[in-house]
C-alpha cells in the first residue's frame, strides 16, 4: 500500500485517483502510524513552501517524512513535495526538511542572472526531460515524452550526482532529483498522461537496493 | 523547451456538451466525460470545461461531471462558468479539477481572484476575459473593452488594464476570449492576443475564432500566445488533434508530439 501524505497542500486527490486508475492500492492520510506502516510513500503538494512547512511542523509530519526516508522504503516527492525535501527555499527563505543538501532556486532570479527575458513564470505546461541516469522509475519512458509542470521555483541539489534528470526552460534545471530510496519529480506525473502513469507504475514496483 | 498547449474547450449545459455561435443556438454534441477521454487519447494537452448551466440548483450536475472526468483523464483540466465564491472554487477543485476560471464574477468582485489565489494557490486560478474591440478612448486606451453576459454588457474596463490587474491580484493564467472572433472560424484576434501576452508575465490562452490549423500557428507565433483553445474545429471532426499538432510542428511550433 502507498501512503499519499496529506498536509493541506493542494489537490492530493489527483495523485490518489491516478494510482487507483493503474490499480495501485493507496490511501491519502496524515496519520503517522499509517504512514509508518505503508510500504511506499508519496509526498505531493502544490502551493507555497512556507505554509506547507508550517503545516508539516505543526502536525509532526516533518519527522514522519524524515523517518520514512531513513527507513529505506521507497519515497516519491512531487512538485512542492520535491522542493521541501531540500535544505532551504528561496521562497521567502523558508527552511525546509534538509533530506537532500541543496536549495530551492527561483526562475525569476536565475533568469535575471543569465539575462534571460520574455519567458513566462510560472513554467506552466508540457516539457521534456533529459535523463542523467538509468533509474528504474524511468523504465519505458521515451526521450520525446513530455511531462506537466507548473512551478516558479526549482530544486537545486548541492551534489550533481543527485540530479536524475534535467529540463530546459531558459536554463537547464533539475527536474528529477533523488538518492538511494528517494526519487522526486518537479513535474506532476499524475497529470502527465500515459508517461506519467508509467512513472507512477514504475515507482509502485521499485525495489531500491 | 516548453510546448505550446492545444486545449479543446467543452461547453457543458446540464451535463451535456453543447456548441453555439456567439453564446446562442446551443446544440447537444455529446457526453463531456466521453469527449474528454477521446481528446485525452488524441493528445490534448489540457481540457477546459465551461459550465453554461443557467440554474444554480443544477450545479451539482457539473460537479458530478468533474468527478467522472477526473477519474478518466490524467492531464490538467479547468472548469469555468458560474464560479462566484471561494466555496464554488473549493467544490470544483476537490472534485478533481486542476484549475478554476473566473470571468464575470471577478469583474464584479476582483477580490475573488486574490482570495482564491491565497486559498488554493495562483496556479489554479485562471482569469477568463471576454473582450470586444471598441474605439480607443481615455477610458479604454487599448481599444479593447471587457464585456460580460456573452458580450451583451460593456463594463467600461480596459482589457489590458484588467489583465495586469488580474495578474497583480494573483491569477496564474489568463484565458483571453475575443467575442468578435468567437464562432467565426476566421482566426484568433492576433492583435489583442499579442498585446496582452507580451505585457503580462503569466501564460495566456488564446480563445475564439479557430477554424483552421493555420489560425493556431498564427496565434502561437505572431499572437505570442502560450496556448490555444479550440472547439468546433475538433468537435465536428473537421480536424483531429494529431492533424493540428503535425501541422504546427511542420510550421516550427513546438508541441507535445508523443503521449
Amino acid at each position: 500500500m502507498i501512503a499519499v501524505i496529506d498536509y493541506d497542500a493542494g489537490n492530493l486527490t489527483s495523485v490518489s485517483r491516478a494510482l487507483s486508475y493503474i490499480n495501485v492500492e493507496n490511501t491519502v492520510t496524515n496519520d503517522a502510524e499509517l504512514i509508518a506502516s505503508a510500504q511506499r510513500i508519496i509526498f505531493p503538494g502544490v502551493g507555497a513552501a512556507g505554509s506547507a512547512m508550517k503545516s508539516l511542523i505543526r502536525s509532526g509530519l516533518d519527522q514522519v517524512i524524515r523517518q520514512a526516508v531513513l527507513s529505506g522504503k521507497p519515497v516519491l516527492g512531487i512538485c512542492l513535495g520535491t522542493q521541501i525535501i531540500l535544505r532551504q527555499s528561496r521562497e521567502n527563505q523558508t527552511p525546509c526538511l534538509g533530506i537532500i543538501e541543496g536549495t530551492v532556486a527561483a526562475f525569476s532570479e536565475s533568469f535575471a542572472d543569465h539575462g534571460i527575458k520574455g519567458l513566462k513564470i510560472p513554467h506552466m505546461g508540457w516539457n521534456r526531460m533529459t535523463l542523467k541516469t538509468d533509474h528504474p522509475v524511468f523504465a519505458g519512458i521515451k526521450e520525446t515524452d513530455e511531462f506537466y509542470f507548473v512551478h516558479g521555483y526549482y530544486p537545486l541539489p548541492d551534489d550533481s550526482a543527485q540530479v536524475l534528470a534535467t529540463t530546459a526552460y531558459g536554463i537547464e534545471f533539475p527536474s528529477v532529483i533523488g538518492m538511494k530510496n528517494l526519487v522526486a519529480t518537479q513535474f506532476h506525473p499524475e497529470k502527465s498522461g500515459e508517461p506519467g502513469l508509467t512513472l507512477l507504475k514504475n515507482f509502485s514496483r521499485w525495489e531500491p537496493c | 523547451m516548453l510546448s505550446k498547449r492545444i486545449i479543446p474547450c467543452l461547453d457543458v449545459h446540464e451535463g451535456r456538451t453543447t456548441k453555439g455561435i456567439k453564446f446562442k443556438n446551443n446544440v447537444d454534441i455529446g457526453d463531456p466525460v466521453e469527449m474528454a477521454r477521446m481528446y485525452y487519447e488524441a493528445g490534448a494537452d489540457e481540457i477546459v470545461f465551461y459550465d453554461i448551466t443557467a440554474s444554480h440548483e443544477k450545479r451539482g450536475i457539473m460537479i458530478d461531471v468533474v468527478r467522472r472526468v477526473a477519474a478518466t483523464i490524467f492531464i490538467p483540466f479547468s472548469v469555468g462558468g458560474g464560479i462566484r465564491t471561494l466555496e464554488d472554487m473549493r467544490e470544483v477543485l476537490l472534485a478533481g479539477a486542476e484549475k478554476v476560471s473566473v470571468n464575470s464574477a471577478a469583474v464584479k468582485n476582483p477580490d475573488i481572484i486574490s482570495r482564491g489565489a491565497a486559498a488554493f494557490g495562483s496556479q489554479c486560478i485562471v482569469l477568463g476575459m471576454d473582450v470586444k474591440q471598441v474605439e480607443k478612448s481615455g477610458q479604454i486606451p487599448s481599444g479593447y473593452e471587457i464585456v460580460i453576459n456573452g458580450g451583451r454588457k460593456y463594463m467600461g474596463m480596459d482589457a489590458l488594464d484588467w489583465a495586469l490587474k488580474g495578474q497583480e491580484l494573483g491569477a496564474g493564467e489568463i484565458c483571453l476570449n475575443s467575442i468578435d472572433a468567437d464562432g467565426t472560424k476566421n482566426g484568433y484576434e492576433l492583435t489583442l492576443t499579442e498585446l496582452i501576452s507580451t505585457r503580462v508575465d503569466i501564460p495566456v490562452i488564446a480563445s475564439g475564432g479557430a477554424g483552421h490549423p493555420v489560425h493556431l500557428s498564427d496565434v502561437l507565433t505572431t499572437g505570442k500566445a502560450d496556448a490555444a483553445l479550440i472547439a468546433s474545429m475538433v468537435h465536428y471532426g473537421t480536424y483531429t488533434i494529431p492533424e493540428i499538432k503535425t501541422y504546427l510542428a511542420e510550421q516550427g511550433v513546438k508541441v507535445r508530439s508523443t503521449w
